[in-house]
């Protein structure tokens, strides 16, 4: 491998490995934030893996994410505990559980079994009919999960889930996931499918799928979203309000933030947005800052995000990092 | 499914068609700005959005109905602008998807700029709430406001058409939405047409403020979120690069939604929004281009 395709990985995944390692120092509270970024940054590069490579927005992933935190969640309660907080479990699902790791590879085996199915179909269509029908499967996805209480808690919170994900889980996850990106975007099907995001029409012409290579994309993508979901729900309880719109929102807030078209992007940009979130979900709760108390109405945190994503998006539409790789500012120009 | 379909009630039917009528304004506000500026607004909702704050605080301070519309109209019609000016006019000509997020983003900064300022229990909007009251028309209960959502939308839609068909300026709006460029070159002065397209689009979401708050009189944050990506998918789902089809469009998922509603039996109604998008999917993959457009091609020629 050249150097420059080592950085590739080594940039994000040191990044990564930084913000779990500056995690550990700080004080017990302040090290949920940091394991609730390295989850994001695990969403946020799943997300990247298909945006990023084939251009195609997708406002659906959070879908993979709920499934894999439902498949993780379910079937790691204790099976003694199940009846009480699920009372409606189908019967295969009611009487057993699995392990930490199972539970973390079938969700992102359901991740990526469903988004291949939502895929067969929808990648099929391109531009704005893509975007809505995504939108569309986020919805479906939504409303099942809320409703359907045979597969899962319907209404209330995820509790008695194993509480597995701390800051060395989200970091191994978070690294895991990093790899699987970047060992795809190194590959064939990485290749051919940024072959197809910059003209769709050269690439048609000299015989690739683009089609198949979306598909490809979006199955792995799903599985990695649902890996990340599993991570999510080890985490803290959540419900289907905590994988639905807002945390679309924040992940593809941090994807365009970084930069939609890199690995390196993605990573800099969920870890730069926790950050500024989570220094924010302080300040509403009283932040002192060199003697002077800040005291933020709570609420602000999402005002601000939301701006900074628009300013982004005005000012360097293709975010910090300009969609490019990791590399190390050059010594000399260009003399090799 | 044949029977419940069969059974349907007038209310029902009328119902039905108010949302419709309702979700085809805010189909052609959304459509109209997308034909001058490529551009899907998702912050639509949030327009509608503040219109209803501005009816609920005028119906709070005990304004005059009369003044709490103008309230709301000056209210979103200024945000329009500003819309325009901050993020739109900046953003001309970047990629339908940079686009698209960045209204997200928009749509989402206002919506948690309300729950900053007005709290999350929302406000209540009293001041038209004698239209909620049932009129008994050939012995069938109809909620005036169902009549008055009709009406009015009939009425705008034809005030629409008179204004694209008949003046300059709506001559001006369809010819850059054929070809923007040519347009420009053929003398359309582009500031113009584009504002003149949010404006209208501002004043149609001013109206569907004021249809819904009736219809719905608790304001909160995310107040016409929900009915904004149901119309965003009724437009695509019509046909998002003519006017009449993406209105069509949001007519139709309106339509349906309240017949759906009405017809599914109780235990079922809450799994509405699957049986809505599911159908959505099945349509965008038999007609990509729009249900209600000629089809061309899927694939854009280069």
């Amino acid at each position: 491998m050249r150097r420059e395709t080592a950085l590739e990985l080594a940039g994000p995944a040191a990044l990564v490995v930084a913000a779990a390692l500056l995690g550990a120092l700080v004080s017990r509270s302040t090290e949920g934030y940091f394991t609730d970024a390295l989850v994001k940054v695990a969403i946020v590069v799943a997300l990247y893996v298909f945006i990023g490579n084939s251009g195609v927005l997708s406002f659906g992933h959070i879908s993979f994410v709920a499934i894999g935190a439902w498949t993780a969640g379910v079937l790691s309660v204790p099976a003694s505990e199940k009846p009480a907080i699920m009372p409606n479990l189908a019967g295969f699902l009611r009487d057993r559980a699995v392990g930490n790791l199972s539970s973390l590879a079938l969700a992102a085996l359901a991740g990526g079994v469903c988004a291949l199915v939502v895929a067969l179909p929808l990648m099929r269509l391109s531009g704005l009919a893509a975007g809505i029908a995504t939108f569309a499967v986020l919805e479906i996805t939504h409303n099942l999960l809320r409703y359907y209480e045979k597969v899962g808690p319907g209404l209330n919170t995820f509790s008695s889930v194993p509480e597995t994900t701390g800051l060395r889980q989200a970091a191994l996850g978070a690294l895991a996931v990093v790899a699987a990106a970047f060992a795809y975007g190194r590959s064939r099907f990485g290749r051919l499918l940024r072959a197809t995001r910059e003209d769709p029409a050269a690439a048609r012409a000299v015989g690739v799928s683009v089609y198949r290579q979306r598909l490809i994309a979006f199955a792995l993508s799903g599985a990695l979203a649902g890996l990340a979901g599993g991570l999510y729900v080890h985490l803290l309880p959540i419900s289907t309000e905590g994988v639905y719109l807002d945390l679309t929102f924040i992940t593809l807030a941090m994807l365009v933030i970084g930069g939609t078209t890199s690995l390196w992007g993605a990573v800099v940009g969920a870890l730069a947005v926790s950050a500024l979130d989570s220094t924010l979900a302080e300040a509403e709760n009283g932040l002192t800052v060199f003697g002077a108390t800040l005291d933020l109405p709570a609420g602000t945190r999402v005002v601000v995000v939301g701006a900074l994503m628009a300013l982004v998006l005005i000012l360097r539409p293709s975010g910090l990092t300009g969609g490019r790789e990791f590399r190390l500012p050059r010594v000399s120009a260009d003399a090799a | 499914m044949t029977l419940a379909v069969l059974n349907i009630e007038w209310q029902t039917l009328a119902d039905a068609t108010a949302l419709g009528a309702v979700y085809a304004l805010m189909a052609v506000g959304i459509g109209l700005v997308f034909g001058v500026l490529r551009l899907v607004n998702f912050a639509y909702g949030q327009l509608v959005m503040a219109g209803a704050y501005a009816l609920a605080l005028a119906s709070q301070w005990e304004w005059p109905v009369w003044a709490g519309i103008v309230l709301c109209f000056a209210v979103v019609l200024a945000l329009s602008l500003l819309m325009d000016r901050l993020v739109f006019r900046p953003l001309r000509g970047q990629s339908p998807a940079v686009m698209l997020v960045a209204t997200f983003a928009v749509a989402f900064l206002l919506q948690s700029i309300a729950l900053l300022a007005f709290g999350p229990l929302g406000k209540i909007a009293t001041s038209l709430a004698s239209l909620n009251r049932p009129v008994t028309v050939g012995g069938v209960d109809i909620r005036k406001i169902t009549i008055v959502a009709i009406v009015v939308a009939a009425l705008c839609l034809l005030a629409l058409v008179l204004l694209l068909e008949r003046t300059t300026v709506g001559l001006h709006m369809r010819a850059a939405s054929m070809d923007f460029a040519t347009a420009r070159l053929l003398g359309v002065r582009a500031n113009r047409v584009i504002g003149a397209a949010v404006l209208v689009s501002g004043a149609l979401a001013a109206v569907v403020a004021i249809m819904l708050t009736v219809q719905n009189p608790l304001v909160t944050p995310d107040f016409a979120l929900r009915d904004t990506i149901v119309v965003l998918a009724g437009v695509v789902v019509g046909g998002l690069n003519r006017p009449i089809p993406a209105t069509l469009g949001g007519f139709a998922i309106g339509f349906a939604s309240g017949i759906l509603g009405g017809a599914l039996p109780t235990e079922k109604s809450q799994y509405l929004p699957s049986f809505l998008f599911a159908a959505v999917i099945l349509v965008l993959l038999v007609r990509p281009g729009g249900l209600f457009t000629r089809y061309r091609g899927a694939v854009e020629r280069v």
